[in-house]
C-alpha cells in the first residue's frame, strides 16, 4: 500500500505508547454490532499503479475526445487551446496541495494569485470588485439572484429567455425552496435578444433581471437601455457570461451598466473536463455592494514589518462566522481552476485576449457563412461572437447523433434542452473556436449536407 | 477605497525592511526566498505569451471584409461571405488594462509565488476537520487522459460511455462503502452536498404534505451546516452537547417534534469523537418523523470500518478531497457526492446516470418520466468529473482492504499525538477514551496573555503548518490536530517534539511567542486594516 | 440626562422623547478591533429587544438590539468611514443611532450605571 508510510513495527510501537492492544481497539466507541472487522465483501482489493492506470485508460478509450473529431460544441462549455505552461504551473505542489489560505504568513502565493485573479476578472467584466471564485457559472448565477434580493429587498427575478437552460433549471430549483419568484419564458427563434421586452417587464417588485451575453443562441445585444430601466425601477441587472473569451472583442457588461456580472470561467485555462470542475466568476460594479457578495474575498494589507501582503478578508459575510446568517453556505471556491484561469489570462494579456477573440470571431464568421450554404440550413443570428444557431429542416437531436456516428461532433441540439415540439428542436447551436480548422468547417458542412439528404 | 498604508514596502521597490535576523538586502529577496511584484506591476497590455497563426486584428464594424488570415480558407462561395464583423456594434473599443507576460516571465512569476506557500508536498499539514492527505500523482495523470479531460459535457451519450462508466463505478464504491441505497453525484463541493441532502429531505417531506420548519444542529457543527439549513429555508436550532463532547441524546429527544424536519450531525464529530449513540439518535429522529443528515466531512476516520447506512443515516455528503485524496488546490475545487437512503432516493437531484442493457444513459430534465419526484437540478452539467477520475483512481489503488487500513492508520496517528502531548496540552476529552482521526486540545494551562494563535504561529517558525485553531467553537482556544494516515512515525515524532516545546513555552508565558512567525515569508498580517479599508483589486 | 444599560451591553441615553444608543466600553473591549458597523436608517421602526444594528470585528459579527421600541431618527454616519470610533469612544462619538421612544415605560427594566458596573463585575 504505497500511500501508507507506517510499518507494522511502527504501528506496534505506537500502540504501545497509546496503551491499546490493536488498531481495532481504538474504535471502541463504535458499537460492536456495527463495526466491520474485515474488508467489505464484493469490492476489489488494493491494486498496483500500473493496474489502476490500465483500468482507467480502458475506460477513457471508450470516449471520443474532442481533439479526435471535428468539434463544434459550446452552449456553456468551450474548447480552447490551453498553453502547456498553464498545466505545468497548476501542478506545482505548492499550489496543488495547499489548503485554503487561512494562515496568510505561509500562503502568500495563493493569496497574491487570488488578488491578481480578482483584479483580472474585475477588469474583464468592467466591474470594481470580483470575488475569489465560486463553484461554476450556474451556481454563481443563482448566488447573484439571491444577492440582488438582499440588496433590493425584493424576491422576484426576471430571467431572459436566452439564459442557459441549466442555469434556469438551477435557479428554478433553488427559488422553489427559498421562496423567490422566477419569471421565465422559453426562447423563440428570433435573431434579436429579448432585452427590449425585458425592459418593459421591470416593475417595482423586480429584484433583478438576468441576461446572458452572448446568450444561449449565440445572440448579443446592447444592455444599456435595459440597465437604465432596471435602475429606474430600483432593480439590479445581472449579466451572465458563459464564454469569457468574448470579452476580448465585446464591450463588457459592466461598461453597459450591469450591476452584478457572473460567469463561467472554464473557457480560459480549465478545459472541458466533461462538465467539471469549472470556475464560477462573480463581480460587482458598485464597490458599496461588496458586503452583500457571497464567497471568499482576498484583500491587500501589510505585515508587522510594513511589507505588503494579502489576506482573506470581510469574512464576517461567510458561513464559518455568520453561520445561519451568512450571505451563502459556500465554503470551497474553485482555487485551482482560478489559478489556471489567471495563468492563462497572464499569458494572453489584453493583446493576446483580443487576438484570441478576433481569431474566434473570424472563424465563426467563416463557418456561419459556409454552413448557411448547406441546402435547407439557415443561420438565425445577425450578430454573434463565436457561436450561432442554425435552423435545420429536422429534429436536430437525431442530426447530432447521426453526425457523431460519422465521427463529427457537430454542435448542441436545442431539442436537448427544449424537447417540447415547438420548433426549437429543429435548431443546432454551433460554436467555433480557434481550435477549429478550415478543414473541420468543410467537414462539418459536408457531413451536415450528407445527414440532411 | 484607499490603499492601506502606502508606506508599506512592496516587492520591486528599494529599501526593504531589515529582516528579523538583522540581515538587510536591497531587493528584499533573502536567498532562495524571492519576493515577487504583482503581475499588474511587471506586465503590460502590449506583451503576450501566446502566438496565433494569423494576423491579430479584428475587422472593423463597417467595411473591410472578415480577415481570412493566412491559413487555408473553406471553399465557400466568396461572393456570399459577408463583409465586416458581426459584433452588432458592440466592439470593445476601450482598453481594459489586462497585463500580459511572455512565457518565461509567466513561469517565473507563478513559480516564485508558489514558493511562498506551505503545502502537503512540503510537510505535515495537520488541519483538523480539513484532512490534508497526500495527493497521489497517478490521480493527476489519470484525470488528464484526453478521454476524460477533453470531453464536452453535452456530447452525444454514445461518445462518452467510458466517462459515464467512471461515474457509475465510483457511485458503486460510494454506495458500498456507506451501506446506502444510492448516491447523487452532481454536488460541486461539501457545502453544496449538504444543500443537496437538505433539499432532498425537504422534497421528501413536501411529497407527504409535511411542512416542517426546523433543523436541529449541534453547537459543535461546521458553520456550513446552519448556513445550509438557512439557505434551504429552514429555521436553525442548536442541540446541546454533553460534558463528554457528544450530542445530548436526552435533550435532542426532548426537542424532537412534529416541526422538526431533520437533524444534522457530524460523525465522527468535530471534537474528533465517535457519536456512540448514533443509532439511538437516528431511531429517535425517525420515530419523530424526521430525517438524519450526516455531515460526512470526517468519513475518512471510519471508511471501511463503519457504514453510515447501518447507523440510520438518511443522507450524507462525502468530500472527495478529504476521504479520497483529490487535491485541495489552495481552496478547491471540491466535490460532494451525497449518499441517500431508500426513502430519499426518489427525490435525488438531476442529472444522474442510469445503467441499461445497452450501456449508460444520462437522465436529465427532459426525461421527466424517469425521475418524476426528483427535486431538480442544482448546477449545470453533471458534476465534478475531474474529481471523480482522481477519486476512483485512489479508491482502486487502496481497494477494500487498503481503505480500511487508511482509517486505521489515520486514527492510530491521531491517538499517538494525543497521548504523547496530553501532559503538556490540555485534552478536554482525552480521559473519555480514544479519539478518532483528530486530537483536540485546548488553551487551558497556557500562561495569561498567551493564546492558541501564538502557539500556531510558532509552529510556522518550526516549519510546520498549524493545526485548525478556535474550532470547534465549543472548546475554548481549541486546537484540532489531524495528522492523517499519510505521515510517517518519524514525521510525527518531529512534529510532537516541536509541539511539546512550544506548549511548554506557552505554559511558561514566553512573550516571544507573540512575535511568531519570524521566519515565514511574511510576519503577522494586519487583518483589521484589510477589513476596515478593503482593497480588493489592483487600482494602479 | 439619564443613561441606562442592558444585559446585552447596549447603553441608551434619554433626552425627552429622543434617545441615543450605542454599545458599552466593556462590549467594544470584548469584540476587539471593530472593522464595520451597520446602523439602521432614519425612519426604521424598531422593537425592543430586536436586532437593530450589526457590529463586526475581523472574526466576529454581533447583533446590536434596540433597548426600547421606537422610530429611528438618525444613524451615525461617521461609523461608516471610521468604525474604530466604537473602540476609541464607545459611549461618546461612537454612538450607533438615535430614535424617538414610543413607550417610555420600556426603560423601567433597564440598569443604571451602578447596576451595570455590578453586572459586568459578575461576568
Amino acid at each position: 500500500m504505497r500511500y501508507l508510510p507506517l510499518t507494522d513495527t511502527d504501528r506496534a510501537a505506537m500502540l504501545d505508547v497509546i496503551g491499546a492492544p490493536s488498531i481495532d481497539a481504538l474504535f471502541a466507541d463504535v458499537p460492536a454490532d456495527l463495526y466491520l472487522d474485515k474488508p467489505i465483501e464484493g469490492l476489489p482489493l488494493h491494486a498496483s499503479e500500473m493496474a489502476v492506470e490500465r483500468h482507467m485508460r480502458a475506460l477513457s478509450k471508450q470516449n471520443l475526445a474532442a481533439a479526435d473529431a471535428p468539434f463544434f460544441l459550446g452552449a456553456g462549455a468551450y474548447r480552447h487551446h490551453v498553453p502547456a505552461s498553464v498545466d505545468h504551473l497548476i501542478q506545482r505542489g505548492e499550489f496543488l496541495t495547499a489548503y485554503t489560505p487561512y494562515q496568510p504568513e505561509i500562503a502568500q502565493g495563493t493569496l497574491q494569485m487570488l488578488f491578481e485573479f480578482q483584479s483580472q476578472v474585475a477588469r474583464l467584466f468592467g466591474c470594481a470588485v470580483a470575488n475569489a471564485s465560486m463553484y461554476d457559472g450556474s451556481t454563481a448565477c443563482w448566488e447573484a439572484i439571491t444577492m440582488a434580493g438582499r440588496v433590493t429587498k425584493r424576491r422576484k427575478a426576471i430571467l431572459s429567455c436566452g439564459l442557459h437552460p441549466h442555469y434556469v433549471s438551477t435557479a428554478q430549483t433553488m427559488a422553489r425552496f427559498e421562496g423567490h419568484g422566477i419569471d421565465y419564458a422559453l426562447p423563440t427563434l428570433t435573431a434579436e435578444t429579448d432585452f427590449a421586452a425585458l425592459a418593459d417587464k421591470v416593475d417595482g417588485e423586480t429584484g433583478c433581471v438576468v441576461v446572458q451575453y452572448p446568450d444561449i443562441l449565440g445572440r448579443i445585444g446592447d444592455m444599456t437601455a435595459l440597465a437604465d430601466a432596471c435602475h429606474a425601477a430600483g432593480a439590479l441587472l445581472v449579466a451572465v457570461v458563459t464564454e469569457p473569451v468574448a470579452l476580448g472583442a465585446l464591450k463588457s457588461p459592466g461598461e453597459m451598466g450591469a450591476d452584478i456580472v457572473v460567469g463561467e470561467g472554464q473557457a480560459l485555462g480549465v478545459g472541458l473536463q466533461f462538465g467539471g470542475p469549472y470556475l464560477g466568476l462573480f463581480a460587482v460594479r458598485d464597490p458599496r455592494h461588496v458586503r452583500q457578495m457571497p464567497g471568499r474575498l482576498c484583500g491587500e494589507t501589510v505585515d508587522a514589518e510594513g511589507k505588503r501582503g494579502f489576506v482573506l478578508t470581510l469574512s464576517t459575510r461567510e458561513q464559518h462566522i455568520r453561520r445561519e446568517k451568512a450571505t451563502s453556505n459556500i465554503c470551497t471556491n474553485a482555487g485551482l481552476c482560478a489559478l489556471a484561469f489567471s495563468v492563462h489570462m497572464t499569458l494572453l494579456g489584453e493583446k493576446g485576449l483580443r487576438a484570441l477573440a478576433a481569431e474566434n470571431h473570424r472563424l465563426a464568421c467563416l463557418a456561419a457563412d459556409r454552413l448557411a450554404q448547406v441546402p435547407g440550413v439557415t443561420a438565425l443570428n445577425e450578430a454573434f461572437f463565436n457561436e450561432f444557431t442554425l435552423v435545420v429542416p429536422c429534429d436536430a437531436r437525431q442530426l447530432v447523433r447521426d453526425m457523431a456516428g460519422k465521427g463529427v461532433l457537430g454542435g448542441v441540439s436545442l431539442g436537448k434542452f427544449y424537447p417540447d415540439g415547438q420548433g426549437r428542436e429543429n435548431s443546432l447551436v454551433v460554436a467555433v473556436t480557434e481550435t477549429v480548422t478550415a478543414e473541420d468547417i468543410e467537414c462539418l458542412a459536408a457531413t451536415l449536407q450528407e445527414c440532411l439528404a | 477605497m484607499n490603499a492601506p498604508n502606502m508606506s508599506g514596502w512592496k516587492p520591486g521597490t528599494p529599501q526593504a525592511p531589515e529582516g528579523s535576523d538583522g540581515v538587510h538586502t536591497v531587493t528584499g529577496n533573502r536567498g532562495l526566498m524571492l519576493e515577487e511584484p504583482l503581475v499588474f506591476e511587471i506586465g503590460n497590455t502590449e506583451t503576450t505569451g501566446v502566438d496565433f497563426p494569423s494576423p491579430l486584428t479584428l475587422a472593423g464594424g463597417a467595411g473591410g471584409g472578415p480577415d481570412t488570415g493566412s491559413g487555408s480558407t473553406p471553399t465557400a462561395d466568396s461572393s456570399r461571405v459577408r463583409e465586416g464583423n458581426r459584433l452588432g456594434g458592440l466592439d470593445r473599443s476601450e482598453s481594459f488594462g489586462l497585463p500580459g507576460l511572455s512565457e518565461p516571465e509567466t513561469v517565473r512569476h507563478y513559480t516564485r509565488l508558489s514558493r511562498q506557500n506551505y503545502a502537503i508536498d512540503c510537510g505535515i499539514f495537520p488541519l483538523g476537520s480539513c484532512t490534508m492527505k497526500h495527493n497521489p500523482r497517478l490521480n493527476e495523470k489519470v484525470a488528464r487522459m484526453p478521454g476524460f479531460s477533453d470531453l464536452h459535457p453535452l456530447q452525444p451519450e454514445s461518445t462518452v460511455q467510458g466517462a459515464l462508466g467512471v461515474i457509475d463505478e465510483l457511485a458503486h464504491w460510494l454506495v458500498s462503502l456507506t451501506g446506502m441505497a444510492g448516491v447523487a453525484m452532481s454536488p460541486k463541493a461539501g457545502a453544496h452536498g449538504e444543500l443537496c441532502g437538505i433539499l432532498t429531505i425537504r422534497a421528501a417531506l413536501e411529497a407527504r404534505g409535511d411542512a416542517r420548519q426546523v433543523i436541529l444542529v449541534p453547537e459543535s457543527a461546521h458553520g456550513t451546516n446552519p448556513a445550509t439549513a438557512a439557505f434551504a429555508g429552514y429555521a436553525v436550532e442548536n442541540i446541546p452537547a454533553t460534558a463528554e463532547g457528544r450530542v445530548d441524546l436526552a435533550a435532542l429527544e426532548a426537542r424532537l417534534g412534529p416541526d422538526v424536519a431533520a437533524v444534522m450531525i457530524t460523525n465522527p464529530n468535530t471534537c474528533g469523537l465517535f457519536e456512540r449513540e448514533m443509532k439511538a439518535i437516528s431511531d429517535a429522529v425517525h420515530a419523530a418523523g424526521a430525517f438524519v443528515y450526516c455531515d460526512g466531512a470526517n468519513f475518512n476516520a471510519v471508511v471501511g470500518r463503519v457504514r453510515p447506512g447501518d447507523l440510520g443515516v438518511d443522507a450524507m455528503h462525502i468530500n472527495l478531497h478529504k476521504t479520497f485524496s483529490t487535491p485541495h488546490g489552495g481552496g478547491g475545487p471540491g466535490s460532494g457526492p451525497v449518499v441517500l437512503s431508500e426513502a430519499l432516493m426518489p427525490f435525488a437531484p438531476l442529472p444522474f446516470v442510469r445503467k441499461t442493457d445497452a450501456g449508460f444513459d444520462l437522465i436529465e430534465e427532459e426525461d421527466d418520466a424517469a425521475a418524476p419526484q426528483s427535486f431538480g437540478r442544482m448546477a449545470a452539467f453533471h458534476g465534478q468529473m475531474g474529481m471523480f477520475t482522481r477519486a476512483l483512481a485512489y479508491i482502486l489503488s487502496h481497494g477494500a482492504d487498503g481503505l480500511r487500513q487508511v482509517s486505521g492508520d489515520a486514527v492510530l496517528n491521531a491517538n499517538y499525538i494525543l497521548r504523547r502531548c496530553e501532559d503538556v496540552l490540555d485534552a478536554p476529552f482525552g480521559a473519555t477514551g480514544p479519539c478518532m482521526h483528530e486530537a483536540l486540545f485546548s488553551d487551558a494551562g497556557f500562561a495569561e496573555g498567551v493564546a492558541t494563535l501564538d502557539l500556531a504561529k510558532a509552529l510556522i517558525d518550526e516549519g510546520f503548518h498549524p493545526m485548525t485553531m478556535y474550532f470547534p467553537l465549543v472548546v475554548h482556544g481549541a486546537m484540532l490536530v489531524e495528522p492523517t494516515e499519510c505521515e510517517s512515525k518519524a514525521t510525527l515524532d518531529q512534529f510532537i517534539m516541536a509541539l511539546r516545546s512550544i506548549a511548554e513555552r506557552a505554559r511558561a508565558g514566553d512573550e516571544s511567542l507573540h512575535q511568531a512567525p519570524q521566519l515565514a515569508p511574511r510576519r503577522r498580517l494586519d487583518e483589521t486594516l484589510a477589513a476596515r479599508r478593503p482593497v480588493l483589486a489592483w487600482e494602479g | 440626562m439619564p443613561r441606562y444599560f442592558t444585559e446585552d451591553h447596549e447603553w441608551i441615553e434619554v433626552d425627552g422623547q429622543t434617545a441615543t444608543i450605542g454599545i458599552t466600553d466593556y462590549a467594544q473591549e470584548q469584540l476587539g478591533d471593530i472593522v464595520f458597523v451597520e446602523v439602521p436608517a432614519a425612519g426604521a421602526s424598531l422593537a425592543k429587544g430586536k436586532e437593530a444594528a450589526v457590529v463586526e470585528s475581523v472574526k466576529a459579527a454581533s447583533d446590536v438590539y434596540s433597548p426600547v421600541s421606537g422610530t429611528v431618527t438618525e444613524g451615525n454616519a461617521a461609523l461608516e468611514d471610521d468604525p474604530a470610533l466604537v473602540n476609541t469612544a464607545p459611549e461618546g462619538d461612537g454612538w450607533f443611532f438615535k430614535l424617538t421612544v414610543s413607550d417610555a415605560a420600556e426603560l423601567e427594566g433597564l440598569m443604571d450605571e451602578a447596576a451595570y458596573k455590578d453586572f459586568v463585575a459578575g461576568l
